[in-house]
């Protein structure tokens, strides 16, 4: 069964043809990047798995449900590009919130929330203020905020944009660790070619205008017995980060 | 979707920076001491202006009778205060909630910020009786519904796109939304509403007193002490005066900052 | 401009249900309102208290007092009452207004001012001023300025302008303090001087801190200048119409809802009388905020 299916998606805003024949699948545990210049509706494709948009056609399934049973089910968490932390909330009640608001009871939501916090290795920061942590400190709360549910699919939207290149990397490196131990599908929007490389296993690249698939390229997601950093070192690293370019050069002439 | 003027809640000096204090102090002895002399040496008539000494002098003999005329328009204030905050939170979520309430509560309440709400003062004593304070405290309630209902109309409306989103993506109620995000978003504002409206209420608890009703406030003893020509009594009860609404700024300022005191916002 | 229309609609609507509201309240509540212990907790409904909407608007167009020589509409008398306030509150509003942006310049040219008299300015806001609404009263006559003696009038707008001042003043400086920092270094880079910078970027700027302040300053001056007229008993203007009909309200309530009325429509106008002003302004408003 695939986490993710799409087939024949079209989404228009107006005159604007954001998205046109789409055809995506995302099996279950797979890392699936978006990558495209700005407007290529990468976000907007995100949104429609999220239940955020509505298809303007085509056919949506997420975990074989539609999206918005699946949205109500609680099946994907998401991350967005700002951390959207609630500052009058402790750490840990904001990784609580997505289990406060389905009316799970106080201690299970607790203990869920500490264990989540410990898998972003935040747990000395559970009675923290978020303004008292930094930009990806705060991003990382909100990746637990978004597997406080154990979803099958965790949707990012540019999630590490904001932060520095330094930062960047330790997030990707805990983002490949907390996706590998949780085993769960993500499907990942971002604008830089080296991130989408290293961290999926596949990259898919979008053109604009309309918003379509051009080209599909396999990424070098490390397995259980290679670090990140070698993998940013090695060939195959740099001709994939090559071919993404070449393709996204292709889809925008 | 009715905009709110921009900052017809009043005019929002904003928490004050602490710096050096001498200046303040400085010029506030400076220019008490310029008054006093001006009024001696050119012998400033009594009725124009008197002397700070004299008013000090009256504010010490009429102490005893300050107290309670302040305990009185304050209650009145306080009352009112906390009528007029309630009304306004809750009139605020009610606009929030539906559509339809907020665009038609906005327009009155828009209205109620140009209009001299004071002039209600003899209607309602005409309703409720010229013997009780009652007519006073719902003239404070309504003058001070106005800032809070446009302080939390705001503070509502002003959601990040991003906690809107993440309640969607959440599945949360309209309830829910409203209560982990829209309402606590809103307690700054809310705050700063209540900030705001706390000397109002005093003001208006005086002001209200001119329309008539019971002799026993702040406002009728200024009254009738100048009708005696008695004029650093009435001098000593607006010093009481001011120091009422400086009480009540004062106490708003600090349930502000404790309850937003944990917050970056 | 579907918005627009929608919006004036919603008013409307707004007020029409207010008129019904208390029309419903009359028919169902008690005459003497409902009272728990002592304390009457919903007003008294009889035609004393609050009469029907519909007497009231005739009420205006019936002569002031009956069977006077002077057949002078209650309407007509309200309305130069009402004039006459205006008058006074928008000169108080001017003088006021004038004095604190004065005060706000100075302020913001010379930092120990702003620093001294900043925080007197900002909790003046806060204390009751219009305390002293009396005591001005008291130069009425006694007073005499290069051989104009002091009248009444004189003292209701020093009182309205000395409320519209204070809002003006720190809407002002807040004004003037508004340019980013990267703006005012810009200026620096040009070699402008204070006045340069002032005139081309600190005036434009302060225009949206002004408006709101203005338009508070008029909401006061308004308040000021009613209450002002009750306290020094200045004739002519609506504060004294509204004592007046008071004091002969139980044998003709309606009366006294026609002063008020023009009391809130006098502060509809002056609130309008900013919005102009708005208008005129309208090319500073922009990205300030």
């Amino acid at each position: 069964m695939t986490t993710v299916h799409l087939d024949e998606v079209q989404k228009r805003f107006g005159d604007v043809h954001a998205l046109d024949g789409i055809d995506l699948e995302v099996a279950e545990g797979e890392f699936v990047s978006l990558i495209g210049p700005s407007g290529c509706g990468k976000s907007t494709l995100l949104r429609v798995v999220a239940d955020l948009e509505q298809p303007t056609s085509g056919g949506v399934l997420v975990g074989g449900k539609s999206p918005h049973q699946a949205r109500v089910d609680q099946d994907y968490g998401i991350a967005f590009q700002q951390a959207g932390l609630l500052e009058w909330r402790s750490v840990v009640e904001n990784v609580e919130l997505p289990l406060h608001v389905h009316g799970v009871d106080k201690a299970t939501r607790r203990s869920r929330a500490i264990e989540l916090l410990e898998l972003v290795g935040l747990a000395d920061f559970a009675q923290s203020r978020p303004s008292e942590l930094s930009g990806g400190m705060q991003q990382r709360v909100a990746i637990a905020r978004a597997l406080a549910p154990s979803p099958r699919l965790l949707l990012m939207d540019e999630p590490f944009g904001a932060l520095d290149e330094m930062t960047r990397e330790r997030m990707q490196a805990e983002l490949l660790r907390i996706a590998r131990e949780t085993a769960a599908a993500v499907l990942f929007v971002t604008h830089s070619i080296p991130e989408a490389v290293v961290l999926s296993d596949r990259v898919v690249v979008m053109s604009p205008r309309p918003g379509r698939i051009t080209d599909v390229v396999t990424g070098e997601r490390p397995g259980v017995d290679r670090d990140v950093d070698d993998v940013r070192e090695s060939s195959a690293f740099f001709s994939a980060i090559t071919a993404v370019r070449e393709a996204l050069r292709k889809g925008h002439p | 979707m009715t905009r709110a003027v921009p900052g017809a809640a009043g005019v929002d000096a904003g928490p004050r920076r602490s710096g050096s204090g001498w200046p303040p102090v400085a010029f506030g002895v400076g220019l008490l001491a310029l008054w006093e002399l001006v009024v001696r040496l050119a012998g400033v008539p009594e009725f124009l202006l008197p002397a700070p000494s004299a008013i000090a002098e009256q504010v010490g003999a009429q102490f005893s009778v300050i107290l309670p005329t302040t305990a009185v328009t304050g209650g009145n204030a306080l009352v009112g205060l906390v009528a007029g905050f309630v009304l306004g939170v809750a009139l605020a979520l009610l606009a929030a909630g539906a559509r339809v309430v907020g665009e038609l509560v906005t327009p009155v309440v828009l209205a109620a910020s140009a209009v001299p709400i004071v002039a209600l003062a003899p209607v309602f004593t005409t309703m409720f009786g010229s013997t009780t304070e009652i007519p006073r405290r719902l003239v404070v309630t309504v003058v001070v519904t106005v800032p809070v209902f446009v302080a939390t109309a705001r503070g509502l409306r002003q959601v990040r796109p991003v906690h809107d989103e993440l309640m969607t993506a959440l599945a949360a109620t309209p309830w829910q939304h409203a209560r982990f995000v829209r309402l606590p978003g809103a307690v700054p504002h809310i705050m700063t509403g209540l900030r705001l409206a706390a000397p109002a209420a005093v003001i208006a608890s005086i002001v209200a007193e001119y329309f008539g009703g019971p002799q026993n406030g702040l406002g009728s003893r200024i009254t009738s002490a100048a009708a005696n020509t008695a004029y650093a009594r009435a001098w000593a009860f607006v010093a009481a005066s001011i120091a009422l609404g400086l009480l009540f700024h004062f106490a708003g300022l600090l349930v502000e900052r404790l309850v937003t005191r944990s917050r970056t916002t | 401009m579907v918005g627009r229309a929608r919006g004036v609609g919603a008013a409307v609507v707004s007020f029409v249900l207010l008129v019904v509201l208390w029309e419903l309240a009359k028919l169902l509540l008690p005459d003497e309102g409902v009272l728990v212990g002592d304390t009457r907790v919903l007003p008294r409904t009889d035609e004393a208290a609050m009469p029907h909407v519909w007497t009231v608007f005739g009420r205006l167009f019936e002569p002031e007092v009956a069977g006077a020589a002077d057949p002078r509409t209650v309407g007509a008398a309200v309305a130069s009452g009402a004039l006459f306030t205006l008058g006074l509150a928008l000169g108080g509003l001017v003088l006021g207004g004038v004095l604190g942006m004065l005060l706000a310049l100075a302020m913001q040219r010379f930092g120990l001012l702003e620093r001294a008299a900043l925080p007197y300015v900002v909790a003046s806001q806060t204390v009751p001023l219009i305390a002293i609404a009396p005591l001005v009263a008291g130069w009425g006559g006694k007073i005499a300025i290069m051989g104009w003696s002091w009248q009444p009038w004189a003292s209701v707008m020093v009182i309205a302008s000395y409320l519209a001042f204070f809002p003006v003043a720190v809407g002002m400086l807040r004004g003037l303090n508004a340019p980013a920092k990267a703006d005012v270094e810009l200026f620096r880079t040009l070699a402008a001087g204070w006045w340069t910078t002032l005139v081309r970027l600190r005036l434009p700027a302060s225009v949206p801190f002004l408006i709101p302040a203005a338009r508070l300053a008029a909401a006061a001056a308004v308040v000021g200048a009613i209450v002002a007229e009750i306290s020094t008993g200045t004739r002519g203007g609506i504060g004294r119409l509204i004592i007046e009909y008071q004091q002969s309200a139980t044998g003709d309530p309606s009366r006294l809802y026609t002063a008020i009325l023009g009391a809130a429509v006098l502060g509809l106008v002056a609130a309008g009388a900013v919005g102009l002003l708005d208008v005129g302004l309208r090319r500073y408003r922009g990205s300030v905020r």
